[in-house]
């Protein structure tokens, strides 16, 4: 295979201003996860420690096999939100006993271990990413439940309104569980403290439950509620302790004598499970790329309309630099080709700039050859979008786009989606977004998604308002329009940031783009748990 | 030189021992073209001595008694491999006459003295008699006979007196009293381990001099009447009536006594129609000495004397056995240098030098000095419980004898011996102390003088140490990954706690916390400190270690066995014990539970469930290695249970007993 000569002039201006623009912005990133991993606060962490508990990330890394890796998904959650960054949840995925699995954790520093928006969306994500990796899935359980406080501060009547998630539509994690373990995925809960009422059911589903002596507490009612519901005045231990649920109800399996046994018990329950991954073993004689990593972080600049040519990225993600370009005369603002990561095959699909029609063809029959060939897609967005103008709708984009979109959505080999730099409109589909079930979805720290660019929106508003105007026969307001754009661009700006998106959840998390080649080693290896298949639906259509 | 005629070529020498001698005599073997057979019990077959010999013989036995001791295996192997010579090596059947007859009956070559000659000074009382009548000075003595007043005859000679096996040698079945309140239990037990080990449970009293030395001189005769000495040895620093150091000359020998004790030697055995290699052993208290006994074989120590002579004794063994003049005289003979021999052996010395038998994990020779190296062993082999727990003879040769201490102390100290308790750290403190160098080296050394038992380490070694344990194991811990091996250790992409590890040395814990950077290097927080160093690893991952610590560049040679983990590097040996991850589902011991100090075979039980005990009252007899060690109550209480019954095989920290504490006063 040849390799990629790399044209990347890492003395030029540009690149160094990119360079410290991205290191400042890294380093925004590092405090925020040093935030996250402070959990509830110092005073919070000083109580569990007072009552010999660990703090969730200390429980993780015990389970952990030594030296292994651990990727954690969505670390900064609930940035910029009424909760705690990180969200109280931690979820990742481990390798405890040679076995991929996600981890999850509550951590009881923050309110409890409760509920909220942020982390029940990274929980489902963590259930979502086990189901369709088929990964084993472990949850360190030690939550109040759902927050009964309701939104705290601000208007009550304002929150009310704002609301759209209602009780009748929760639960669905207990499903969740159940369908892993009908999938032969199996599950399996450490149960560090209190687990009540709905939480209950999170031991209740699991395939396997670790309780851990004067510790774990799991009932559907608590003293209190079981006070005001029946007026019986019961006993923790008695109602729901550990050796009551090894010994008396079943509920426990095993009954370990402090966390650290527990977490022992986990990793024999993990050493049990005979788990083979069903996808074959990378190829172990690779190369390593013969460009530098740390190259990237100079690559995307602050103003995203200045361009880089993708494959300097492809020159330092993939094994050895080798890519195999295909159709490099066709359509040349997408580059498609064959390369390897960690030894494991993979096709990639890049942006050198807007897609075209013939871009979007080369893509589709790109993505049907790769499935043909059970070969997983990686996609490097930096993507303003399909091409707009007369000529080109008259060249059929919209149709010619379609066909990509068609291929991303129905191809069923493995796409991981790494947002570099700028991911808007239908352009973020057709790399397969988040929407489109990439198995993994990354952000880089500068990287923007939204709709359309932030400027673009604002000067449509107002080109869309001044037509309004006229067809009503009414004075266009300049100044209100300013105004209004001026506010539309900065919340469509703020909204579009790659720290926001991430914070909801809505993609996997952001990485160091220097990581970018042992994360999708990492998910690619998460994926091959499962079956790694192109869809047969169709054959390899020419375009 | 001896008409040609008169020459028995020898072909195929059986070498009716095993271990470090055996392959000692092989190696001459070989060098004078004659093909070598090893015979092997059981636990041997894997041994180097078994592999590197041309043919090998299984005796298809455990014991001493069943293999290496039995004359008919050992008669019926030299039929069968046609072997036309036998070396005896030394201990075993090396001094039984019945033995060296049925050789030579058998028209095999029988290197060592004539079965007479073995028999008259086998028996050590006899022998003295022989030496006495030979006007060469004697210790009184007095042979214990069932009519024998005990107490009377101790006390006629004085206290203290060394209660000594009559037959073999070796130390065993020696005790010195040193009042009568231990006479009874010392003659008893002493005539127990000479009934076990050589088959003869006669034992004397004789006068112990508490500050003598023991020096021997090392005689070689042929069949043609030619008889010399070729000087002597001194082996004063002995533990548990062994040697441990020796060296020639005697720092205390001056020419006058060296002719006086040689010609005594010479003379005694001359009238004894003395041929091949032999030694008579002396005491020397001031100028004047002693007979003790004459060993009829080759000696463990007698490199020394190959050393400052510059001849070898196995090849003349040979020579005389052939018919063979020896290839020197007398006059010939001179002294080169100084040379000293450690036995370096599986033993703790801070468990009185109790046999530590076990697997060698690493057995690597330093290559600090020129050094001699007689061993038995290799990387993987086994000390085993059965036999003498020597590892190696370790031996220097140096102009003189403060350079020959000082090169063989840093040989020693760079050695790789690892699994096994070993002496070594006392062998270096020995052959640097002072007094040792100042030659003052007399039997009560060890009591006297007591150097260092074992190395004591400190912190900034061990931390450092731990550093090259902590990137092995990650190393390994990579490599032995089934899922996300190609992946940097420890990968994060978020913040979690350091990786932990926790290790114990001796009674120092180390606990370190690392985690590598996407760079490859690795930040380590270690022991108390919260700083972080930063470790750069060049190699790591197959035992050999090379790091830059904070800039400093240090190269280890790292193994584990499960969770013991074996360091070698400049400073020496260490064995760090990693501790458990988790705590140990079931690690509560049992309390007041005595265990077992080393491997061995109960010899007799004292106490049963019930059983009143007061503390120091025996408990068991434990048989490890042809020694007996008694089992004591550590407390005053009563036995709960006894876990183990006479004839049984234990390991190393076995439960044998259980006693609950007697509350209250003592």
């Amino acid at each position: 295979m040849p390799v990629l000569d790399s044209k990347l002039d890492t003395n030029a201006e540009v690149f160094k201003k990119n360079k410290a623009d991205m290191m400042a912005m890294l380093s925004t990133v590092e405090a925020l996860l040093e935030e996250a991993s402070q959990g509830g606060g110092e005073e919070a962490i000083a109580r569990l420690r007072s009552r010999d508990k660990m703090p969730i990330r200390e429980r993780i890394s015990h389970a952990l096999d030594r030296d292994s890796p651990f990727l954690e998904i969505s670390p900064l959650a609930a940035w910029r939100s009424p909760y705690n960054i990180g969200s109280g949840f931690v979820v990742g995925i481990g390798v405890i006993e040679n076995v991929e699995c996600v981890i999850l954790g509550h951590d009881p520093s923050v309110r409890a271990g409760a509920f909220n928006p942020f982390n029940s969306k990274k929980l489902m994500r963590g259930l979502e990413v086990a189901r369709v990796n088929r990964l084993p899935y472990v949850q360190f359980v030690e939550s109040a439940g759902a927050d009964l406080r309701g939104e705290q501060g601000g208007d009550p009547e304002a929150a009310i309104q704002r609301e759209i998630d209602h009780f009748a539509e929760s639960g669905r994690l207990f499903y969740e569980i159940t369908e892993l373990s009908k999938m032969r995925i199996p599950t399996v809960s450490v149960v560090f403290g209190a687990s009540t009422a709905g939480g209950a059911y999170q031991p209740g589903m699991s395939d396997y439950n670790i309780f851990i002596k004067n510790q774990s507490k799991v009932f559907l009612g608590g003293v209190a509620l079981t006070k005001m519901a029946t007026g019986e005045d019961a006993n923790e231990e008695d109602l729901g302790g550990a050796d009551m649920h090894t010994k008396i109800s079943g509920l426990g399996d095993y009954l370990a004598k402090d966390e650290m046994d527990g977490i022992r018990m986990c990793r024999e329950v993990m050493a049990h499970l005979n788990w083979r991954k069903l996808g074959p073993e990378p190829d172990p004689d690779f190369k390593e790329p013969i460009y530098d990593a740390e190259d990237m972080l100079g690559l995307v600049s602050e103003d995203l309309r200045t361009p880089f040519d993708v494959r300097e990225v492809i020159a330092r993600i993939v094994d050895g630099s080798y890519f195999e370009e295909f159709k490099p005369l066709y359509g040349p603002t997408l580059i498609c080709g064959w390369a390897s990561v960690h030894g494991y095959p993979v096709g990639i699909l890049g942006n050198n700039g807007a897609l075209f029609s013939e871009a979007a063809e080369k893509a589709a029959q790109f993505i049907q050859l790769c499935n043909q060939i059970d070969v997983p897609l990686v996609f490097l967005h930096n993507i303003t979008g399909f091409i707009v103008g007369t000529d080109f709708e008259q060249g059929g984009i919209t149709k010619n786009g379609s066909k990509m979109i068609n291929a991303v959505a129905n191809s069923t080999v493995p796409h991981i989606s790494i947002i570099l730099a700028s991911s808007y409109g239908a352009g973020n589909y057709g790399m397969s977004g988040r929407a489109f079930g990439p198995r993994f979805t990354y952000i880089w720290p500068l990287a923007k998604i939204a709709v359309m660019g932030p400027k673009q929106m604002a000067g449509v508003m107002s080109i869309v308002g001044r037509a309004a105007a006229e067809r009503r026969g009414i004075e266009f307001d300049e100044e209100a329009d300013a105004e209004r754009a001026a506010v539309a661009e900065h919340w469509a700006e703020e909204r579009s940031k790659g720290l926001y998106a991430t914070s909801r959840v809505s993609d996997d998390g952001m990485i160091d783009p220097r990581d970018t080649r042992d994360v999708i080693a990492m998910s690619l290896s998460a994926a091959y748990n499962n079956k790694v298949e192109g869809t047969k639906e169709f054959g390899t259509w020419r375009m | 030189m001896a008409n040609v005629s008169d020459i028995r070529p020898i072909t195929t020498l059986l070498v009716a021992n095993r271990g470090e001698i055996a392959r000692r005599v092989m190696r001459t073997a070989r060098d004078m073209g004659i093909a070598t057979v090893a015979i092997y019990a059981d636990g041997d077959a894997q041994a180097p001595f078994v592999a590197e010999a041309d043919m090998a013989i299984a005796l298809n036995g455990r014991t001493s008694a069943e293999t290496y001791l039995d004359v008919d295996k050992v008669l019926d192997a030299c039929r069968r491999s046609g072997a036309d010579a036998v070396h005896p090596g030394y201990g075993f059947l090396s001094e039984n006459a019945g033995f060296a007859k049925a050789i030579i009956d058998a028209g095999i070559a029988w290197l060592g003295p004539a079965p007479e000659v073995i028999a008259s000074m086998g028996d050590k009382l006899s022998a003295k008699k022989l030496m006495q009548e030979a006007g060469v000075p004697t210790l009184p003595a007095i042979e214990i006979t069932a009519e024998l007043n005990l107490s009377e005859a101790a006390s006629e000679i004085g206290y203290p007196v060394l209660v000594k096996a009559s037959a073999g040698g070796g130390g065993r079945g020696m005790r010195v009293v040193e009042s009568e309140a231990d006479l009874q239990a010392a003659v008893e037990s002493a005539a127990r381990e000479a009934g076990s080990s050589f088959g003869d449970d006669t034992v004397f009293l004789e006068k112990w001099l508490d500050t003598s030395r023991h020096v021997e001189i090392q005689i070689i005769g042929d069949s043609h009447g030619n008889l010399v000495h070729c000087f002597e040895r001194e082996c004063s620093i002995q533990r548990r009536h062994q040697k441990i150091i020796e060296e020639a000359p005697s720092p205390a020998v001056s020419p006058e006594i060296r002719a006086a004790m040689g010609e005594a030697a010479v003379a005694a055995a001359k009238s004894l129609g003395y041929s091949s290699a032999g030694t008579v052993e002396f005491l020397l208290a001031g100028d004047d000495f002693y007979f003790l006994e004459v060993n009829a074989r080759l000696q463990v120590e007698h490199p020394v004397t190959e050393e400052i002579i510059g001849y070898d004794l196995v090849r003349e063994q040979i020579r005389v056995a052939e018919g063979e003049t020896l290839s020197f005289s007398q006059d010939d003979l001179r002294i080169n240098g100084h040379a000293i021999e450690a036995r370096l052996c599986a033993e703790d010395p801070n468990n009185d030098f109790l046999p530590s038998p076990g697997p060698v994990v690493a057995w690597e020779p330093s290559r600090a000095g020129m050094a001699r190296f007689d061993s038995g062993v290799e990387s993987g082999s086994v000390i085993a419980m059965e036999f003498d727990p020597m590892i190696a003879k370790v031996i220097v040769h140096a102009p003189t004898r403060r350079e020959a201490a000082s090169r063989l102390a840093r040989v020693l100290e760079t050695t790789r011996i690892q699994g096994l308790t070993t002496n070594r750290d006392f062998l270096v403190a020995t052959l640097r102390n002072p007094a040792f160098l100042a030659g003052d080296t007399t039997t009560d050394f060890i009591e006297r003088i007591d150097p260092q038992r074992v190395r004591a380490i400190n912190e900034d070694d061990l931390n450092e140490a731990v550093i090259a344990v902590v990137m092995e194991s990650q190393a390994r811990n990579r490599a032995n990954a089934k899922v996300m091996k190609t992946v940097r250790s420890g990968w994060r992409n978020s913040i979690l706690p350091l990786e932990i590890m926790n290790f114990r040395c001796g009674e120092m814990d180390c606990h370190v916390e690392y985690r590598s950077r996407r760079d490859g290097r690795f930040r380590v927080r270690i022991g108390d400190s919260t700083d972080e160093i930063l470790v750069k690893a060049y190699a790591c991952g197959d035992g050999s270690v090379d790091l830059e610590i904070d800039g400093r560049r240090v190269n280890y040679r790292v193994d584990n066995i499960g969770t013991d983990w074996y360091v070698h590097g400049q400073k020496g040996d260490m064995q760090i014990t990693e501790l458990p991850r988790y705590p140990d589902a079931d690690a509560e011991l049992l309390a007041g539970g005595m265990v077992a100090p080393m491997p061995g075979a109960v010899l007799a039980t004292e106490v049963s469930a019930g059983t009143q005990v007061a503390k120091g009252d025996l408990l068991l007899i434990l048989e490890a290695m042809k020694m007996e060690h008694r089992i004591t109550a550590p407390f005053a209480g009563s036995v709960d249970a006894l876990h183990v019954n006479p004839g049984d095989q234990v390991e190393n920290g076995q439960l044998l007993v259980t006693i609950t504490e007697q509350q209250g006063e003592e």
